[in-house]
């Protein structure tokens, strides 16, 4: 018997599910022995990690709740990714378009209502876009690889909003927490269920995956990413302005998850702290990659992740087990779909016949 | 006057060779590795888990130096791991590193909690101690701020050597850094260019871990989540700015370290004036800046990133 790689030119997107689908189950099973180690059963854990996030409408509304950030942070490394663009900085892009929406929605501007959402969402957008574009020009001008800019310029952001929120912008009514003045009413996003916390930022993030969808399936700027992505050289030579397309995801990367942070305070928070984002910057490139880089993946994958962390919450407290098990879950997810994209690319060929290996025996 | 005073007292160099310390282990961790041709991002979380797998050690009874090889195991594990993923299957070298920062990171908490479910403040250990050399330590000046370190700081500068002359002074290091430039010549001398490139990595990632190691045996005495706090991406950095050079990648540290205590130092002197966060930006700051001066000019060793398979050209 002998075992050859052929590599695959047809992937189907069933194909693409499947191996996402096998790489969470994948990594749900490995997870299974340090919660073992932990002294519970795997499948009681695993139960009550279902029934805490899917198990009621309240559980349901928490999981839409979490998965609407990573929506936005999963679109921000989807696109940026598809183009090779290595944005590891949504965190600090996330955080900037939250304090620029503290800095809008919080009485700079008095706006009416109908107006003050959509100039607090643009405030975000732009925030993020901006901080994405230094990191951009940085590659392209001088060669610096924007994955160490960006992972850096994620701690320079929050030690920033550190220091506005325990100076200028701290709320003196919050009894010497350092958060930030709140946003006003006008600006909060609508709840879309009464006594649920889930609200408009995941129809605006739905919308989102739909629009980056038709962009990237539809548009010409959509064939210039992928070619940008493929190879840079062969672009160029084709007439793709190479440049000018890395800056235009830079910008539309680096606004989505800007928009993720204007989701969580205007949704969520209502002010703006240091603790408003658990890693959603980070957990967004699981979510880009076990979605394939496909804008509707994206909206699926947020879903399984919030669903794992918002599970692992709940079943931490029924039984002990650190929460921290959700992050194991989506690391390992992320490591098995990328193991899974090999098997994508490659068909292991079983070939009949004697190989060199069984020759001598 | 006065701030310029800070640079010639022994506190500040000693504290400079302390802060460097464990980039000095993270920059020649990462530069092994890329120097074989793999990029590892992964060094974030391998520095955690070291951090935790070492002082994990010690607080179970192990010894000290037991602890350090406990940490260098670990960081040997998840070096494995990225280079099965990256140099046996050729996936992304980017991907697989940040998923082997979240998995190592996660892993080392997650051991952490369920080790110690509910306590408050971190449990202590007694962490490697300043060394006292006969000579050497009595020398004014050099002694303390050199000999006056622990012996993982030691161990550190040896251990530049000893990757120096690895690289430069054996027929193991002639293939190490071919086999980031040319992977086909290596082969051609009928060398293995997967198994130099994964020695590489399983070798550079316990260095990094030493890194981290280094932080709960030697600068703490304790575990604290988010306690690596970058310093993983500023190795990164560094070695760019070190032109994967041993030696440059000891003075890179170096002049950080030193960048760092004369920030945490000039803090007391203006710090009623200017946030502390501004000071705490500066070594980010820094490492940005570093990345864009030599960027243009860096001589990326030019296999880097690129997969190699057998019978490929």
């Amino acid at each position: 018997m002998r075992i050859s790689l052929q590599p695959r030119n047809d992937v189907s997107l069933n194909a693409r599910i499947i191996i996402s689908v096998i790489a969470a189950l994948a990594a749900f099973a490995l997870v299974a022995v340090p919660v073992s180690f932990a002294g519970v059963s795997p499948l009681t854990a695993y139960w009550l990690m279902f029934k805490g996030s899917f198990g009621s409408m309240f559980a349901f509304s928490e999981t839409l709740t979490r998965a609407t950030p990573l929506v936005l942070t999963g679109l921000a490394a989807a696109i940026a990714f598809r183009a090779k663009l290595w944005n590891i900085g949504a965190e600090g892009q996330l955080y900037a378009g939250a304090l620029a929406a503290v800095g809008v929605g919080s009485g700079l501007l008095s706006l009416p209502g109908p107006l003050l959402i959509p100039a607090i969402i643009l405030a975000g957008i732009i925030a993020g876009g901006l901080l994405m574009i230094v990191p951009a020009l940085l590659k392209l001008r001088f060669g610096a690889d924007e994955v160490v800019v960006t992972l850096l310029l994620n701690f320079i952001v929050i030690l920033f909003v550190q220091m506005l929120i325990e100076g200028p912008i701290k709320d003196p009514l919050a009894l010497g927490w350092p958060q930030s003045v709140p946003l006003a009413d006008a600006a909060a996003f609508p709840k879309l269920f009464a006594r649920m916390r889930v609200h408009g930022g995941l129809i605006i993030g739905l919308v989102a995956a739909l629009i980056l969808w038709i962009t990237v399936s539809k548009t010409v700027l959509g064939f210039e990413i992928r070619a940008v992505g493929e190879n840079k050289p062969a672009a160029r030579f084709a007439g793709v302005p190479v440049n000018a397309t890395v800056l235009k995801v830079a910008l539309i990367s680096g606004g989505l998850a800007g928009l993720a942070g204007v989701s969580e305070v205007a949704g969520v928070k209502g002010y703006l702290s240091a603790d408003l984002s658990p890693g959603f910057g980070y957990s967004g490139i699981v979510v880009a990659m076990l979605a394939g880089l496909h804008p509707l993946g994206v909206v699926l994958a947020a879903l399984f992740v919030a669903a794992v962390f918002v599970g692992a919450d709940s079943m931490s407290r029924a039984t002990g087990v650190s929460n921290y098990l959700a992050d194991l879950v989506v690391a390992l997810s992320l490591l098995c779909v990328l193991v899974g994209g090999f098997f994508l690319r490659y068909r292991l060929k079983f070939e009949r016949g004697i190989s060199p290996l069984q020759a001598g025996e | 006057m006065e701030i310029l005073e800070i640079l010639l007292t022994v506190n500040f160099w000693a504290a400079a060779i302390r802060i460097a310390t464990p980039l000095i282990f993270g920059v020649l961790g990462a530069l092994l590795c890329e120097r074989a041709g793999v990029l590892n991002l992964g060094i974030e979380g391998i520095f955690t888990a070291g951090a935790m797998a070492g002082w994990m050690a010690v607080w179970m009874g192990c010894g000290l130096w037991t602890g350090v090889l406990v940490a260098a195991l670990a960081g040997a594990i998840f070096g494995l791991l990225h280079a099965i993923l990256t140099v046996v299957l050729g996936l992304s070298q980017h991907v697989s590193g940040i998923g082997i920062t979240l998995l190592a990171t996660s892993m080392g908490y997650f051991t952490y909690r369920t080790a110690l479910p509910n306590v408050s403040t971190p449990p202590r250990i007694v962490p490697f101690q300043p060394l006292d050399i006969p000579v050497l330590s009595d020398i004014p000046f050099i002694g303390p701020v050199l000999f006056q370190q622990t012996a993982l700081t030691l161990l550190a500068f040896v251990l530049v050597g000893v990757v120096a002359w690895l690289l430069y002074r054996t027929p193991l290091g002639l293939a190490l850094r071919a086999v980031g430039d040319n992977p086909s010549s290596v082969e051609a001398q009928g060398l293995s260019v997967r198994g130099l490139r994964i020695g590489a990595v399983i070798a550079g990632s316990s260095l990094m871990a030493l890194g981290g190691a280094f932080l709960t045996m030697s600068a703490f005495d304790a575990f604290f989540f988010g306690m690596v706090n970058g310093r993983g991406w500023i190795c990164i950095a560094l070695v760019v700015f070190a032109s994967w050079q041993p030696g440059k990648a000891l003075l890179g540290a170096l002049l950080f370290g030193a960048f760092d205590a004369f920030q945490i130092r000039l803090q007391t002197e203006v710090g009623a004036f200017v946030p502390g966060q501004v000071f705490l930006m500066m070594p980010y700051l820094l490492s940005i800046l570093a990345l864009v001066l030599v960027a243009r000019k860096a001589d990326y060793p030019r296999s880097l990133l690129v997969p190699w398979f057998k019978g490929q050209r």
